[in-house]
């Protein structure tokens, strides 16, 4: 299964563009990081209140005042900037991230995402994912095609509580990439051996073939 | 120059903190958590408070200590999933929850200490967290109503003050601390250096002091980490 994350992030960071800022989401997202480009200026934005984190800290550099959303240390980029919570979502919610990448629980055909919560089961808490999804100019999911039983995490409609309703962009798996138009949910790529019918096959959500030949 | 605002017990800064009251609390994690004010509140035994903050602690550090004290009748946080107690509590329901996104949350701070009583925004539209709220179109968008919070005490922490309690925060652990600051009708904060008044650069404070009423020098913080992470080989 490690290989199927890593399929996945090596999709993902094929989104991030030179100069753009960024937002990370925990989990898969995190580990797109390590993909980008060392030539490129991309600052990336934790919603705690840092534009700049940097690499994971060497152990006699850690410092318990500078972690990311993910609460892990870090470190800080040269050009990186500290601000509080309320300046951190007024770039979030104000539309100055360029982009962000979030892990998924379910996603709907008309991009709905859902991924804070299951009822009676697990309360955590939707972080700074429902302000991420509304504010940030492009919004990328990333998740596993299929659960734990094989089932489907595209479907029709979200049947977890929603983040956000008609908001993602593109959604990665390991399977395909979609993107989500006014015409629809529409099959965008195929992972590399995978083929048409084992997507529709393993898609619960109905979606419009627009391959690139 | 006299004391100014700086107080020497902890224990009397939070005395006048009573049963029921709503605290608006700084931190990220275990990041920038008043440490000492959540001890001396543990060891008072204030109860029934209503708690805001981003994040609840763990179960034996930060708010958790409350939480095990079974000291909050009521969370507003915006992620709770690092503390087992607190999911018991609340499955339980013996904890009263108010889930709100993080930006909101910072903003409903922000709010309530600037005056403004409510704002619209989009987050939450068409979520859970938009039932009941008057919903407003703006440019053919939908925005929800979310209102500013104003609590009657404050607990925050920063790195260094003056006395009259203009306030430095260090690297991420600034957070949520001068929003609750703000919040706060009475702010008691905590840092790790007290300095003269006029030795901090006016251009370098992030929190002015008009927003902070009581000033305590904390000493051996534990800072705790949540998740150490290093470069790979120094592990």
């Amino acid at each position: 299964m490690a290989d199927t994350r890593q399929q996945i992030v090596n999709r993902a960071v094929k989104e991030i563009q030179n100069g753009m800022n960024v937002n990370l989401g925990i989990g898969i997202p995190t580990l797109v990081a390590n993909a980008i480009p060392a030539d490129y200026d991309v600052l990336l934005q934790s919603e705690n209140g840092l534009l700049g984190i940097g690499p994971y800290p060497a152990e006699e550099a850690v410092d318990p005042d500078l972690i990311n959303a993910g609460k892990e240390t870090v470190t800080a980029v040269p050009g990186a900037s500290f601000f509080d919570s309320a300046e951190s979502f007024a770039m979030i919610r104000g539309g100055h991230i360029d982009l962000a990448i979030l892990g998924g629980m379910e996603v709907s055909e008309t991009g709905d995402l859902a991924n804070w919560m299951i009822p009676g089961k697990m309360v955590k808490g939707m972080g700074g994912a429902m302000d991420l999804v509304v504010g940030a100019k492009r919004v990328v999911v990333v998740m596993e095609h299929v659960n734990k039983n094989g089932e489907s995490k595209i479907k029709k409609q979200c049947e977890l509580p929603l983040t956000g309703k008609g908001v993602v962009h593109r959604l990665i798996t390991d399977l395909a990439v979609f993107d989500f138009t006014e015409e629809g949910m529409q099959l965008i790529e195929l992972t590399e051996g995978v083929t048409l019918e084992e997507v529709k096959e393993k898609t619960a959500a109905s979606f419009n073939v627009a391959l690139a030949i | 120059m006299g004391k100014g605002k700086v107080w020497n017990s902890f224990e009397e800064a939070v005395a006048d903190i009573k049963d029921g009251d709503t605290l608006a609390v700084g931190g990220f994690g275990l990041c920038g958590i008043p440490e000492k004010s959540i001890a001396a509140l543990v060891q008072r035994g204030t109860k029934d408070l209503t708690v805001v903050s981003n994040n609840c602690g763990v179960d034996d550090w930060g708010l958790g200590l409350l939480l095990a004290n079974k000291q909050i009748k009521k969370m507003i946080a915006s992620y709770v999933g690092e503390n087992k107690i607190f999911e018991q509590q609340f499955l339980s329901g013996e904890l009263e929850v108010e889930l709100t996104p993080q930006g909101t949350l910072a903003e409903r701070m922000r709010a309530g200490g600037a005056g403004i009583p409510g704002f619209y925004t989009a987050t939450g539209v068409g979520t859970p967290i938009a039932e009941g709220k008057e919903v407003k179109v703006f440019d053919g968008k939908e925005y929800i109503l979310e209102k500013g919070i104003v609590a009657d005490f404050a607990l925050v922490k920063a790195w260094k003050a003056d006395k009259l309690g203009n306030l430095v925060f260090r690297k991420t652990s600034r957070n949520f601390n001068p929003l609750a600051a703000m919040a706060g009708k009475i702010t008691i904060a905590e840092v790790e250096e007290i300095v003269e008044v006029g030795e901090l650069n006016p251009d370098h404070i992030h929190t002015p002091g008009v927003f902070v009423q009581r000033v305590l020098l904390g000493g051996n913080y534990e800072k705790r980490i949540e998740r150490l992470t290093v470069k790979k080989g120094d592990a």
